[in-house]
């Protein structure tokens, strides 16, 4: 068999703004419209050729299978081979939440650094490809600190990443080990948001959710495509997810539309439900109050991934929740513990805290009759456990140490 | 008293280009007005109909968000340094 290796070129799909729909004109990415300060988003082609079943199941196993509906006109250039993570059924959370059946989305094992970021990360890299920036950054509450950190290394560009200065120690360690400039900022997230927004006006960087967020974001669908494929092409009725600035319940929301306007699955849009900690639960609040706009909040929880106060889609996520039927459910940190250890327990998955958050919220949701026994339940961990092992740090306490004899196992064991 | 006021490139291009301009007031909300009056294009990309702060903004006195305070009604003291800021970042 003979292949033919296509060029390797990449062209960015143009934007425009989501909220009054002006063009942008610049050849260099941006966040806002100059006329009305709104968010730009991907304009994609119309006439655009849609694979069908088939085409997609024949392609190598990366999110890049679903090429058609993200932001690049040719073919990848960085980052050819993330995503793809597998979709483990649950009988057992099933059966602790009262539903049919129940799948977890493993972002837990995402190639390369074991969060959902690396799928945002794969666009936003290819972004800074085709557009030909000097250095990509990041503002982060660590996992996409990881994913820009590692992304930026394999391509053999600067990164310039910027987090709160008590994160974890392995998302600082785990972001350091690649060469990345590192800087620990004094404040919070929403803090170091700031101070971004600033530094892509001022540097030829591309900042992957400043400057790059209208093609960053895209990458999130694919959780969304993979979740349908994995389920032999059929929608489920629930998908609970975390929520810190909001976007990836939005991008559960888009991607599922997609896929059922290009008539790839059948049936109902799944209703979203999105989870946070209780110590930040700004999306919760608006969803529950109904009306008005997102009122931040100075985050205090272990869920350090979810902790942004002053969420950017945070109205877009709370109307996606209610337009899809879904919910919301905010957990203390007690809880967020007991089902990080629960989760194990029953799947032999270690979540990190926000995975913690997104399982607590699912035991939530069922107790208030939210999710029922005609639910067939998606619950998407989006980050590995051992990047937040501090948060149980203290079950070690309860555990025996031994001199190596065996009366003291008998001892253990009687 | 005259405050330094920081914008975005986005809103600069409706302020002369300025990306720093002095504004007089003892609240934040009278700096606003007061660089509004100069560039009144300004206006309605910092304030919404019912006068409320246009949800693509935010504004922080120094460091602070002013939604931590009292938002337009915060009190600016000498050496304040008011900054606006594109809200669209995050996650």
């Amino acid at each position: 068999m003979t292949t033919t290796v296509a060029p390797e070129t990449l062209t960015p799909f143009p934007l425009a703004c989501s909220n009054c729909g002006v063009p942008h004109t610049s050849d260099r990415p941006a966040a806002i419209c100059l006329e009305c300060l709104g968010p730009l988003e991907v304009v994609y082609p119309a006439d655009r050729v849609l694979p069908d079943r088939d085409t997609i199941a024949a392609r190598p196993r990366t999110l890049w299978r679903y090429r058609e509906w993200l932001p690049f006109e040719g073919s990848p250039v960085a980052a050819k081979d993330t995503g793809w993570t597998p979709l483990q059924e649950a009988p057992r959370v099933a059966q602790a939440l009262g539903v049919r059946r129940a799948w977890l989305k493993l972002d837990t094992l995402s190639n390369p650094t074991l969060s959902f970021k690396d799928r945002v990360v794969t666009t936003a890299i290819n972004a800074v490809r085709a557009f030909g920036l000097d250095a990509i950054g990041c503002a982060s509450t660590g996992n996409l600190a990881n994913a820009v950190a590692a992304a930026a290394a394999r391509e053999g560009i600067p990164a310039w990443i910027f987090v709160p200065h008590d994160l974890e120690l392995a998302k600082l360690v785990g972001t350091l080990v690649y060469g990345p400039h590192l800087v620990r900022v004094r404040g919070t997230y929403d803090d170091v948001n700031r101070l971004c927004a600033q530094l892509a006006d001022e540097y030829p960087w591309g900042i992957a959710n400043v400057n790059l967020r209208a093609y960053y974001g895209e990458g999130s669908k694919t959780m969304a495509f993979e979740i349908v494929e994995q389920l032999r092409w059929q929608l489920p009725t629930a998908v609970i997810a975390p929520m810190a600035g909001g976007s990836l319940v939005t991008k559960l929301r888009k991607g599922f539309g997609e896929f059922l306007a290009a008539g790839l699955v059948d049936g109902a849009l799944p209703r979203i439900y999105g989870a946070q900690a209780t110590g930040c639960s700004p999306i919760v609040k608006l969803f529950e109050r109904g009306s008005g706009g997102i009122v931040p909040e100075i985050p205090s929880t272990i869920a350090r991934s979810l902790a942004i106060g002053n969420p950017a889609d945070g109205l877009a996520a709370s109307r996606v929740l209610r337009e899809t039927n879904g919910g919301a459910a905010a957990v203390s940190d007690d809880e967020i513990r007991d089902a990080i250890r629960e989760l194990a327990s029953l799947t032999g998955v270690f979540g990190e805290t926000a995975a913690g958050v997104t399982y607590a919220g699912a035991k939530a949701l069922a107790r208030r009759g939210a999710l029922g026994p005609d639910d067939d339940v998606v619950i998407c961990l989006t980050g590995n456990g051992l990047k937040t092992a501090e948060a149980l740090h203290a079950d070690l306490d309860g555990v025996p140490t031994i001199n190596p004899r065996l009366r003291e196992v008998e001892a253990l064991v009687n | 008293m005259s405050i330094p006021v920081r914008l975005p490139s986005a809103l600069a291009a409706q302020a002369g280009g300025n990306r720093k301009l002095d504004a007089e007031g003892a609240t934040v909300g009278a700096v606003l007005n007061h660089v509004v009056e100069r560039f009144p294009s300004v206006g309605p990309r910092l304030r919404d109909p019912s006068g409320e702060l246009y949800p693509f903004v935010t504004v922080y006195l120094n460091d602070q968000d002013i939604r931590f305070s009292d938002g337009f009604a915060t009190v600016v003291h000498e050496g304040d340094e008011v900054v606006i800021v594109p809200a669209v970042a995050g996650g």
